[in-house]
């Protein structure tokens, strides 16, 4: 008998009370759900911004490595996403388009078809993700609905820029994914 | 070794100690406080509840049903009876793609399978990953807690470890500069891994993808630029529908760490292009509990460590002091399900005030448990020194002559003792307190006196 059979068999021979799968109900969410998505992000230790804060965070800081591959600002890039992800290594910023925001917690969904190559937004130096006004839900709930049967290889929550607090418990920025977290709401 | 042995130990650094007391009720007053701004949250405990108890009613069917969609999306899925067949399958794994270092995210359950020292031995350099994890790794030590691996160590220490294994400058304990220079250490071993190995946090039964929580990026630093992915899971993490995802991340990182998510939660359906995913599917001991009617729903915990924060115990004597993989009040419910000798210690280190029970995410009874592992146990053991003195005060206390000479007695020598055999090490009674002052006669003789 293999450990498949066995581990089945062992699982079956237990006696079981049968016990009801839920149904998940539609929680109320108080307050406004723009306001709640940006205050989320900034206690996330994110920055949101705007356009013209975009502009003038690439150019403040005069970076020369840059791949976007957000809807209308590929003009951006000054490279071409590579086909390996090692060549990414040395990628100051990369701007992406978010399919949505949930307000609850500042965390916005991104798949394969937003990332180009899955290693993106955490090998980058400072990510830059674009989201819609509009596109914001209110919880986790409204978040897994609006997925649905979406069929991702990968499917992904980021919520906030790398960070840590495993050296006694003081937050640090920047652990081994992007260093920065900003979203341009449009 | 037992419970009290080691928290003695943990407790000879006072100042320490109470860092690692007010640390982690720092931590379970964030979780208290991003739990009351959610109105539903008492709600949401149930509904985790009650998805894990349809869970483990139905885990055949589930797994079942995970592996045949895993399947489908060209996921390889491997299933291990124990430790040793898991660790095997992770070597075969690596020899197949002539793999010898490989980098690692923070898995519980590969701590349990002692993977890393398996692999060492095999020849195969493994990086933990993980900040924390990182740091004791470094120390030769496993993590003293689930979601917080340093948390028994100061910044000092950290500071002179790295200065010896990543030459930071001697005594910049700067928390900020020395997880910098983890970063460019770990960025090195994430470029040039083959292999990445993960823990899963949830396993889903209707898509077969799984899902993986972390703060810092580095499970997906690794996996993303390795070309084989091996995540393992037991077989308990499995969750039936995509929507229970929605309770359980809401829930998850609020008692964890008291944040409303974790920064990273990266759902893997299908590899990439030209890349390999393995999954293994781990039992080590589950379908055991899962037989075990009074402590069956231990198999219901999510990993997040709310328990550990909010022990009194735990607090006080650290996380080696369980002397198990899973330590804090949920180890203790869990670990003599594996070796019932062994950790006969751990049931016995909580005053059972059920605040563990009061912050479980899931509704696991662990106070109740707790007790009942002590019902077990003391059976188990037989006879033991307590449980004769009991007799005794029982034979004293129910003959009147035998309680007037024993008292009478009794006052008579705690007078002349010694405090030496008092206060010995064979009183455990007597570490921590005082008896209180002998009286010169007994009730019943200043009634006689006075009463006339």
């Amino acid at each position: 008998m293999n450990s498949r059979e066995q581990i089945l068999g062992k699982i079956k021979h237990v006696a079981k009370a049968d016990s009801p799968l839920p149904d998940i109900p539609d929680f109320e969410f108080a307050g406004k759900i723009k306001e709640r998505f940006v205050k989320s992000m900034q206690g996330n230790k994110g920055e949101v911004i705007d356009m013209a804060g975009l502009e003038v965070f690439l150019k403040s800081n005069g970076f020369s490595k840059i791949i976007s591959l957000a809807k209308g600002l590929e003009q951006l890039s000054t490279r071409t996403l590579p086909d390996n992800p090692h060549e990414l290594a040395d990628l100051e910023v990369a701007i992406i388009q978010g399919q949505f925001g949930v307000a609850e917690n500042g965390a916005i969904w991104l798949t394969d078809a937003d990332l180009g190559l899955r290693a993106l937004p955490f090998i980058t130096e400072h990510l830059v993700i674009l989201v819609s006004e509009d596109s914001v839900v209110s919880n986790m709930h409204e978040a897994y609905k609006r997925i649905g049967e979406q069929h991702s290889g990968f499917g992904l929550f980021i919520a906030g820029p790398s960070k840590t607090a495993d050296i006694e418990q003081s937050l640090v920025i920047g652990a081994h994914g992007a260093k920065s977290l900003r979203v341009v709401l449009v | 070794m037992s419970h009290p042995i080691k928290a003695q130990e943990f407790l000879s650094d006072p100042a320490k100690a109470k860092w690692h007391d007010e640390t982690l009720w720092f931590v379970r007053d964030k979780r208290d406080a991003i739990t009351k701004t959610i109105p539903e949250w008492e709600q949401l405990r149930d509904l985790a509840s009650q998805i894990k108890d349809n869970v483990l009613a139905n885990l055949d069917s589930y797994l079942i049903e995970f592996e045949q969609k895993a399947k489908a999306n060209n996921i390889h899925v491997h299933w291990a009876a124990d430790a040793e067949e898991h660790n095997q399958i992770v070597l075969g794994i690596l020899r197949q793609h002539d793999c010898n270092a490989i980098v690692k995210s923070k898995s519980i359950l590969t701590e349990e399978c002692h993977l890393n020292p398996f692999l060492e031995k095999n020849g195969v350099e493994v990086v933990d990953t993980d900040l924390g994890e990182r740091i004791v790794q470094f120390l030769n030590q496993p993590p003293s807690h689930i979601v917080l691996p340093a948390i028994h160590l100061k910044k000092g220490e950290i500071s002179e470890i790295f200065h010896e294994k990543l030459q930071t400058e001697k005594g910049n304990e700067d928390p900020t500069y020395l997880t910098q220079a983890a970063r460019i250490h770990l960025r090195e071993k994430f470029l040039s891994a083959k292999v990445a190995i993960t823990g899963v946090n949830f396993g889903v039964a209707e898509t077969g993808e799984f899902v993986v929580c972390t703060n810092e990026g580095n499970a997906d630093m690794g996996v993303h630029l390795a070309n084989v992915h091996i995540a393992c899971m037991g077989i308990e993490k499995i969750i039936p529908r995509r929507q229970d995802l929605s309770v359980f991340l809401r829930v998850l990182a609020r008692s964890a760490t008291g944040q409303p998510v974790t920064n990273y939660s990266s759902h893997f359906r299908s590899p990439a292009p030209g890349k390999e995913v393995h999954i293994i599917l781990v039992d080590n001991g589950r379908t055991d509990q899962l037989a075990r009617e009074k402590f069956k729903n231990s198999l219901k915990c999510i990993r997040c460590g709310a328990c550990m924060n909010t022990c009194p115990i735990y607090r006080r004597s650290g996380g080696y002091s369980y002397s198990s993989v899973v330590p804090g009040p949920i180890g203790s419910i869990l670990s003599p399900g594996l070796d019932i000798k062994k950790y006969s210690s751990l049931p016995f280190a909580s005053t059972l005030c059920g605040s563990c029970s009061d912050v479980c995410p899931v509704k696991i009874n662990i106070h109740e448990q707790l007790y009942e592992w002590r019902q077990e146990i003391t059976a188990a053991q037989g006879a033991n020194a307590k449980s004769i003195s009991m007799k005794i005060a029982n034979g004293i206390f129910s003959t009147p002559f035998a309680y007037k000479f024993s008292g009478e007695m009794l006052r008579g020598a705690l007078k002349i003792l010694p405090e030496a055999i008092t206060y010995s090490g064979l009183n455990t009674w007597g570490k921590q307190r005082d008896l209180p002052e002998v009286p010169k006669e007994s009730f019943k003789d200043w009634y006689k006196k006075n009463r006339k």
